[in-house]
């Protein structure tokens, strides 16, 4: 019976191995899906940010590796901090970027979004998924997204818009902070920055 | 009259030309002195970056924005969408001169193509009938050209108006605008409104991002000097750049 039952339960398991969203399926889906919710929502489009950081953090949040992005932003120095510290610089940063990349989506919410065609092998660990907003009378705007495979699913661990990385952007921002006053003051300076977004968008409503 | 203005554009062609060159030979120093990659072989004269970068700063936010943002409420979306496009096809022959300097004959010929289509069934350019018909736009100038040539970036600069340019692109952008059809327009009134709107045409299209910048930098002058460099990389190895180191 217990050999039955375990039969059974890696059978569950290699299905849902096998199941596995590929990751333009799911880049695809989740940005259909954002896009369609931000432009649905009368709130979100007249300015209500908390509405939208929101939306991000449910929709989006779950399929980004942030601790692999927080690592990226900050380079050399990541292996230099203690286990305490990359977790509260992740946590920071999260917050960071939920809202930066928030605003990137709602500035392009009346493109069109072109997803690129897919070149991947099976044995592939890391993708890159390319997408294209479409906008009337200007150049389309490049947005890609790094994706790399983890064991329950596929995450983004870079978004790129128009060439420019909004994880990578912060490199030397994130080095000079780590001159100034180590990586505890650089912790302490993204807090400081989410503090005051946050009381700025409270202030505004 | 038509003899002065030739003989006017000669002069005005010859002077900037030589400032051209000028920029370029010491682009071509700038390139072959630079060596390491940290931040302060990169961007040398902070100090004055800096400066120029909070006198930006001050006209955009006192001019040249609030200029975009009436430009954007007033205009209605198709009258933005026919300036833009007028604008791109202005540019679509110099793209594919640069598209030849670079040895992309494939893309040259797209644009050719581009600029014939749009310039007939388009009407002057007003219409974007080649991107509907399957004619990508391609994003070309002289200072990717001279990187593709092989000269290094040389110091980061920020300057008032036209914004942040290494060495090797404001000797890019003085050969760009030194063959601008636009300058070439001889009604002096016509000229100069066709280029201011143009370059409120450019800031008004960059109006989204004011907000994604300015929420997200810990420090906004570094955040947009990097945020060139990259878009720059990713411009002269048209959209696919190698890439660089992890962590």
């Amino acid at each position: 019976m217990k050999r039955i039952a375990g039969f059974i339960a890696a059978l569950l398991f290699a299905t849902v191995v096998f199941a596995q969203e590929a990751p333009d399926v799911m880049v695809q889906r989740v940005t259909d899906e954002v896009l369609d919710l931000i432009r649905k929502d009368k709130d979100i489009q007249t300015g209500h940010t908390q509405k939208l950081l929101d939306l991000v953090e449910k929709k989006v949040l779950p399929n980004f590796n942030f601790t692999h992005m927080t690592a990226l932003a900050l380079g050399k120095e990541w292996r230099k901090a203690s286990p305490q510290q990359q977790q509260q610089l992740t946590a920071e940063f999260k917050i960071l970027l939920v809202r930066t990349y928030s605003n990137a989506l709602s500035s392009y919410k009346d493109q069109k979004v072109v997803y690129k065609p897919l070149k991947m092998g099976a044995a592939d660990t890391d993708v890159l998924i390319r997408t294209e907003l479409i906008q009337p009378g200007s150049k389309p705007v490049q947005l890609d997204y790094s994706l790399e495979k983890m064991d329950a699913a596929w995450k983004v661990y870079d978004v790129v818009v128009a060439g420019i990385s909004l994880v990578t952007n912060y490199r030397d921002q994130f080095a000079q902070e780590v001159r100034n006053g180590g990586i505890d003051g650089l912790i302490a300076s993204i807090a400081a920055k989410n503090k005051s977004l946050e009381t700025a968008q409270a202030g505004k409503k | 009259m038509m003899n002065a203005s030739a003989v006017l554009g000669w002069n005005r062609h010859g002077l900037r030309s030589a400032l051209g060159a000028c920029l370029l030979s010491l682009a071509l120093s700038a390139a072959a002195a630079g060596g390491g990659d940290d931040e302060s072989s990169r961007d040398p004269y902070e100090g004055f970056n800096r400066a120029m970068f909070a006198v930006n700063e001050n006209l955009d936010r006192f001019a040249t924005k609030p200029l975009a943002q009436v430009y954007d409420a007033a205009v209605p979306l198709p009258g933005k969408v026919g300036v833009g496009n007028f604008f791109g096809t202005v540019g679509d022959a110099w793209i594919g001169v640069n598209n030849v300097f670079q040895g992309k004959f494939g893309d040259a010929a797209v644009d050719a193509g581009r600029l014939a289509i749009n310039l007939t069934l388009g009407i002057f350019g007003l219409f974007d009938v080649a991107s509907e018909l399957g004619l990508e736009k391609h994003d070309e100038d002289f200072g990717q050209t001279m990187a593709v040539w092989g000269v290094g970036d040389g110091p980061y600069l920020f300057w008032p108006i036209i914004g942040p340019r290494n060495l090797r692109d404001t000797a890019g952008w003085v050969a760009d605008i030194s063959v601008d059809p636009i300058g070439d327009v001889s009604s002096i009134p016509l000229r100069n409104s066709l280029m201011a709107l143009r370059f409120v045409d450019i800031r008004s299209s960059l109006l989204p991002t004011d907000k994604v910048i300015e929420e997200a930098a810990l420090d906004k002058y570094a955040y947009v000097r990097d945020a060139y460099m990259q878009r720059r990389r990713n411009q002269i190895y048209d959209g696919r750049p190698p890439r660089l180191d992890d962590y």
